[in-house]
């Protein structure tokens, strides 16, 4: 099924998932497991199997875990993304829509703060320049931002769609279902591509930066937030701690599932460090990168230009 | 299906323990304890072992996710296991003391519908304890695979006893002649409070009259309560009984077999047409 919005295509991969679904998503779980020598296939326990028990009860466990600081942390990528009116967003692994509901309210409240500045400057305009300036108002408007929420899991998807329609966010979203490996989109379409505490789930890293690159405009700029090695060693044994006794705990309690969330904080420790994972945004081919450090280095949010 | 792997075999295993992460190939249902039990890295099938810390958080948040939503068996049940250590000791005791106990704890029967011929069962003359527990099933339109597996527990054979607790609770239902009502969980839940010493047992049985109008709370005081208490008391060992090789009985007989006087009120069941 495919749909077009202005120059943009987008379309459904999910025949392509159906297919590719075992390939990629068992291999992610990583199963050491042999049975008379030959590896033991496991139906049905993937990490899509994971999120999609985890989806309903998402957002809650996101706010019990870090006590209602992921809030602020994804506030401070978009801080850091200052992304301006009509500007294009793909937000991977978006699932319960997050990021995007942010960076709309922020191109809506910049938007405001243009149209004010326009009028405060047109008020001391002579009649001359007031007539010019109505014969260059482009008839169809100015360009509207939009904002692509892409995710591989359905099931994240769906809560998203719900928070979005009780939040009264519709215009300018959209819901796609796609592996971040393999993106449904064309080349160089967007101008922002952010990652928010998703890329630690993906079983080829390097792929999913190429891929990055290539639906990036020229100038786009790539921003991945994710969990990363804190440095000061006490905070690191009290992480440490934290997550290893009291994580499992609230998802079984608030979720009832223990084992996703000990898979969790698992993927949290083998993730590379801040350095390394600079290394590898700088050997996909991305320019500028940096990183800076959330809460002691807990979170990291590194971003990379497309040049 | 659900292959029974008999906890003799797996015992045996623990001694091969550096072969931690086994993987057993089977279908599953979809419930997200089947990601436990895929990699057992425990002591049995869906094991997952904890610290203190670990047990002392989970049987407070468990506690007051219960009380919040009391629909939510999974947290009754971790409560259960993360606060019965002591109770499960004895009552694996008083198990081991006890002949028929001692078959039950080495054979490891399990109350599923896979175990169960109901065909054979349902042709069983009324009055009869196998009949009498399909007809209990059948109206209160439950199953015996609602069961949550044990998760919690450190030792396996605790953890069979937990299990084997869990799957009685309906047989018990049968035995008292209660409904799955509120009233009568309740007073299921204060014969199994004196028969078992389980902490989580007797919590229910204090806090689950909160939730009773005026003349069931009445009930429960006057006649029903008293009745379970002291029918605890005096009873056998409820776990010690092999039901799987009783279902021929007669339910009075096996009633006075146990020393268990049948109910003075039935609290009334809805009835599912």
């Amino acid at each position: 099924m495919t749909w077009a919005c202005k120059d943009v295509t987008f379309y459904d991969v999910s025949w392509r998932l159906s297919m590719e679904t075992s390939k990629s998503q068992n291999q992610n779980f990583k199963v050491n497991s042999k049975v008379n020598g030959k590896p033991v296939h496991l139906k049905g326990v993937t990490l899509y199997k994971v999120f999609e028990n985890v989806a309903q009860k998402y957002d809650i466990m996101n706010d019990a875990m870090s006590l209602g600081i992921h809030r602020l942390w994804k506030d401070m990528l978009l801080h850091a993304m200052h992304p301006q009116p009509g500007a294009r967003l793909l937000d991977v692994a978006g699932g319960t829509g997050d990021i995007s509901f942010r960076f709309l309210e922020y191109v809506r409240s910049q938007r405001e703060r243009q149209q004010r500045r326009a009028v405060r400057f047109g008020q001391t305009l002579s009649l001359q320049d007031i007539s010019n300036s109505y014969s260059t108002i482009e008839t169809d408007g100015p360009r509207e931002s939009t904002a692509v929420v892409c995710d591989i899991n359905k099931e994240m998807l769906k809560v998203g769609k719900e928070k979005a329609e009780s939040l009264g966010i519709t215009a300018g979203l959209s819901w796609v279902v796609g592996d971040a490996e393999e993106l449904p989109f064309d080349d160089d379409q967007f101008d922002i591509y952010t990652i928010a505490f998703g890329i630690r789930n993906v079983t080829h890293i390097d792929q999913a930066l190429q891929e990055a690159l290539r639906v990036l405009k020229p100038g786009g700029r790539f921003m991945c937030l994710e969990f990363s090695k804190v440095t000061n060693p006490l905070l690191a044994r009290l992480y440490d701690a934290y997550s290893f006794q009291i994580i499992p705990v609230l998802g079984e309690v608030i979720a009832g599932d223990w084992k996703s969330y000990q898979y969790l904080v698992e993927s949290i420790r083998k993730f590379p460090s801040q350095e390394e994972f600079k290394s590898m945004i700088e050997d996909a081919g991305f320019y500028c990168v940096q990183y800076y450090n959330f809460t002691g280095g807990v979170v990291a949010l590194h971003s990379g230009f497309k040049l | 299906m659900w292959p029974l792997i008999p906890f003799r075999w797996i015992n045996r295993r623990r001694h091969c323990f550096t072969v931690s992460k086994v993987v057993c190939v089977q279908q599953l249902h979809s419930s997200s304890t089947e990601f436990a039990n895929i990699h057992y890295d425990g002591l049995y099938p869906g094991h997952i072992p904890t610290t203190t810390v670990q047990k002392a958080l989970l049987s407070i948040g468990s506690g007051v996710a219960a009380l919040q939503n009391p629909y939510r068996h999974d947290m009754v049940a971790v409560l259960g296991e993360t606060t019965g250590h002591l109770a499960l000791i004895k009552l694996r005791d008083r198990m081991r003391n006890d002949p028929e106990g001692y078959a039950v704890l080495t054979e490891r029967p399990r109350i599923r519908l896979s175990t169960l011929d109901l065909t054979k069962m349902a042709s069983l003359p009324d009055g009869s304890f196998g009949r009498e527990y399909l007809r209990f099933l059948e109206d209160n339109d439950v199953t015996p695979d609602s069961r949550a597996d044990v998760k919690f527990v450190d030792n396996e054979e605790l953890a069979y006893v937990m299990q084997r607790y869990r799957e009685v609770h309906d047989l018990l239902h049968t035995l008292l002649g209660m409904p799955t009502n509120m009233l009568g969980e309740v007073a299921v839940k204060c014969f199994e409070a004196t028969q078992t010493g389980l902490p989580m047992c007797a919590l229910g049985a204090v806090l689950g009259p909160l939730r009773l109008n005026a003349s069931r709370l009445q009930s429960l005081f006057t006649s029903l309560g008293p009745w379970a208490l002291q029918n605890g008391r005096c009873a056998r060992c409820v776990l010690s009984i092999f039901y799987e090789r009783r279902w021929e009985q007669s339910l009075e007989d096996l009633r006075r077999e146990l020393n268990i006087e049948p109910p003075p009120v039935i609290p009334k069941a809805k009835k599912k047409t």
